[in-house]
This record gives structure tokens, C-alpha cells and sequence, in this order.
């Protein structure tokens, strides 16, 4: 059972972004963090902006801030389809917060509420991709 | 005949061009590289959607209040053609063929007493399309991709088309797109996009059906579904983007090095023609000294 372990793959429309295996994944789902162990039931379900976890050895090996998406899960295979993803190391803040800048003076700018909701979706992204470097 | 000046000039406009269409062809052929790698970077994507929304599909299969952009609309009376094409010229049949096609395709709509409406990608199909199809056209983005195909440009135009839906504009959608198959070879592709159209595959039908009885969902199917189809959507649009730029780069690329062999081709001819003429001047003159210092 040890040596069990899943594949887990992520990818983003734009690239893959990891393949690797894993003792446990840990996927912020629409309905609460869940952990992937191998053998796990076939699930598919929502993924919400936050940070998954990728477990080796009892400690964290990788985390990827994922900004929405979906996860299908499977007994061997962890699939996450993120709409956006950054790995957490790699996340400049000083980039992102200039990003918030600009995305909050949009947010004043904006002229129709679509427009609006559009922009403060975004801040909220930011918001959280800070708060997961933190 | 024309004169030596008329000749060397010809000479060294054809050269320039000739640098022209190969720096052209060496740009298109990085770009081209590029292209590829992206839309190779983004097939795990697509791929990893087909089967998911298969099984999902195979799962919600025959149950009533299937989201319509699933099942269809029960109509067929309204088409969408997306046509993808590029913004700049020079790069042979790539446009003309999209083109072609859906011109094609709207008329056969046409006359079988449906009506056509088409969305332009694209500043070359829109200007060629306005011509004939003005009316049909419902709108156009152009400028897409300029410095870097993003996934946010694909979502764009899928966030349009599912507004257009859901408004009941239309009731089937088909995207119309080169296919990249080689530098040499573009396939013309029209995919059907609403309804999404299941891969008919006997394999894919009973691995999906076979797992689809017992997967779980979080929320329930509906509700990912809901999610999940616009986002397909997207993701198509995105694959057909990425797709249409690899043809592109592909297209132009060729069609450079056609041109840069035609005046190549065209200088030498030149070169032999102004060779020619000079020798005969040559002559002639001699002959005009020879026979002058003769007649003395």
C-alpha cells in the first residue's frame, strides 16, 4: 500500500504544468478540500480558487495556487484542469501587486456592471494568489 | 525592347523584393515554431476536457432537461459559422480557402431555407466576406493574437457565442478553421461546436460508458455541467485558434518561399535578358566604329 501512489496532473489551457506522483493530493473542491490517496473513488467535481497540496514522504512536496477549475479523479489518476495556475514559489508578488494596482483603477473605470464584475473578479484572484504566498 | 537602365532597374527591384519575402519566410518560420509548441502545450488540455465531458455526457445521456447547448435546441433553423482566419495577407490560399468555404457553406444554409449568421476572426475573412455576406455577419474580432494567443482571447469569442446562445440567436454553431497538418498542408475544418458533438468513437463510447455508472459528482452533474460546457467551449475555440495560427505561420511560410524562389527565378532571366542587350550594344557599337573607320 506505501508504494501506492496516484498520478497527478495538472494542466491549464495554456500548457501542462505538472505531472508527477504523489502519496496524497490535496484539491480545494467546490464543496471543500478533499484528499486524493491512491484508490480513491471515481469522482469528478468543481475545483475553487485556492492551493493544492501535493504530499510525498509525509510533508508538503508542492503547492500550486489554481484559480477555479475542475478535478476528475480516478483510483491511479488525480486530474485538475485549473483555469489559471501558478506554483505558489513562483508567484511575484510585487508583480501582482502592481497587477492590483492597475486592476483596482479598472475597477473605477469600469462603466458597465459586467464590465465591473469582470475587474473584481479578477482583484479577487490576485487577492488570493497574495494571500497563498504569504 | 526594353532599355538597359529599364532592366537593371527591374533587376534590383525584384532582388529587394526577393529580401523581403525571405526575411518574411525566416520570421514565419520562428513564429511557426512557436505556434506549434503552444498549441502542443495545450492539447494535454483539450484532451483531458474530451473525457471528462464524455463521461459526463454518457452519464446525463437520455435524461430530460440536458442543457441545451448539449442536446441542441430540438431546431436547426439558425446556423453560426465562426470563421477563423488571419489578420494579415500574404500567405497564399490560408484565407481564401476559410474563405471559400464558408461561403460554401452559408449558401448550401441558404438555400436548404435556413439562415446563416457569421462571426469573423479574423480582419482578412471579414473583408472578404462583407462583400457578398454584409448582412450575415454578426460581428468580428481582429487584432487576436498579435503578440501572443491567449487563452483569455479564446474566451472572449466562446463568452460571446454562449451570450448569443443563451439570447437564442442561434441554434447550431460550426467553427471553420485550417487545420494544422504540415508547413505544406492545411486541412479547411468545420467542427460543430453547439451541439457539442460527442466522439463517436466505439472505444471512447463504452470506456465512458463503463465508467461513467459509478463516478461521483460535486456538486451533481447539472451543476458541473453547467460549468463545464461553456468552458468546453472556450477550450475548442482556443484549440481552433492556436491551430489556425500554427496554419498560418505554416501557410506564409511556404507561400515566402515560393515567392523567393519565383524572383529568384526572375533575376536570372533578367540578369540573361540584360547580359543580352548589353553584348548587342557592345557589338553594335563596335560595328558602328568598325564601319565608320572603313568608310574613311
Amino acid at each position: 500500500m506505501a508504494d501506492e501512489k496516484v498520478e497527478f496532473e495538472l494542466v491549464s489551457p495554456e500548457r501542462l504544468l505538472s505531472s508527477e506522483a504523489a502519496d496524497m493530493v490535496v484539491v480545494p473542491g467546490a464543496e471543500g478540500d478533499f484528499g486524493v490517496l491512491p484508490r480513491h473513488s471515481l469522482l469528478i467535481s468543481g475545483v475553487r480558487t485556492g492551493v493544492i497540496q501535493v504530499w510525498n514522504d509525509n510533508a508538503v512536496t508542492d503547492r500550486i495556487f489554481v484559480a477555479g477549475g475542475f478535478c476528475e479523479v480516478t483510483g491511479e489518476r488525480c486530474t485538475v484542469l485549473a483555469e489559471e495556475a501558478v506554483r505558489v514559489e513562483d508567484i511575484d508578488r510585487d508583480a501582482i501587486e502592481a497587477e492590483l494596482k492597475d486592476l483596482r483603477e479598472d475597477a473605477d473605470d469600469a462603466k458597465t456592471p459586467e464590465e465591473r464584475a469582470a475587474v473584481e473578479m479578477r482583484i479577487a484572484t490576485r487577492e488570493a494568489m497574495l494571500a497563498a504566498a504569504a | 525592347m526594353a532599355s538597359l537602365k529599364d532592366l537593371r532597374n527591374r533587376i534590383a527591384s525584384v532582388k529587394s523584393t526577393q529580401k523581403i519575402t525571405s526575411a518574411m519566410k525566416m520570421v514565419a518560420a520562428a513564429k511557426l515554431r512557436r505556434a506549434q509548441e503552444q498549441a502542443e502545450a495545450a492539447r494535454p488540455y483539450a484532451e483531458r476536457m474530451d473525457r471528462m465531458l464524455g463521461s459526463l455526457a454518457a452519464s446525463l445521456q437520455g435524461r430530460a432537461g440536458v442543457s441545451p447547448m448539449l442536446a441542441g435546441t430540438g431546431d436547426d433553423r439558425t446556423h453560426l459559422l465562426i470563421a477563423v482566419t488571419s489578420d494579415r495577407g500574404l500567405c497564399g490560399g490560408f484565407n481564401t480557402a476559410i474563405v471559400r468555404r464558408t461561403r460554401q457553406m452559408a449558401a448550401e444554409l441558404t438555400d436548404a431555407g435556413k439562415t446563416v449568421k457569421i462571426l469573423c476572426v479574423g480582419r482578412k475573412g471579414r473583408d472578404l466576406l462583407r462583400r457578398d455576406w454584409g448582412d450575415a455577419i454578426v460581428g468580428s474580432y481582429t487584432d487576436i493574437g498579435r503578440r501572443r494567443l491567449g487563452f483569455e482571447d479564446a474566451d472572449a469569442i466562446a463568452g460571446k457565442v454562449t451570450e448569443m446562445f443563451e439570447a437564442g440567436e442561434f441554434d447550431v454553431c460550426t467553427m471553420i478553421y485550417n487545420r494544422f497538418k504540415s508547413v505544406i498542408s492545411q486541412i479547411v475544418t468545420a467542427q460543430q461546436l453547439i451541439p457539442f458533438a460527442l466522439p463517436e468513437s466505439g472505444a471512447e463510447e463504452s470506456g465512458a460508458g463503463a465508467s461513467a455508472a459509478v463516478y461521483s459528482y460535486e456538486p451533481d452533474e447539472a451543476e458541473i455541467l453547467a460549468d463545464l460546457l461553456p468552458r468546453n467551449l472556450a477550450v475548442q475555440v482556443f484549440r481552433g485558434l492556436l491551430e489556425s495560427a500554427a496554419s498560418e505561420h505554416g501557410a506564409r511560410m511556404s507561400a515566402m518561399d515560393n515567392a523567393t524562389r519565383n524572383a529568384g527565378d526572375m533575376i536570372k532571366d533578367l540578369t540573361l535578358t540584360y547580359n543580352r542587350t548589353r553584348q548587342a550594344q557592345i557589338t553594335k557599337e563596335l560595328i558602328e566604329i568598325i564601319s565608320g573607320a572603313e568608310a574613311l
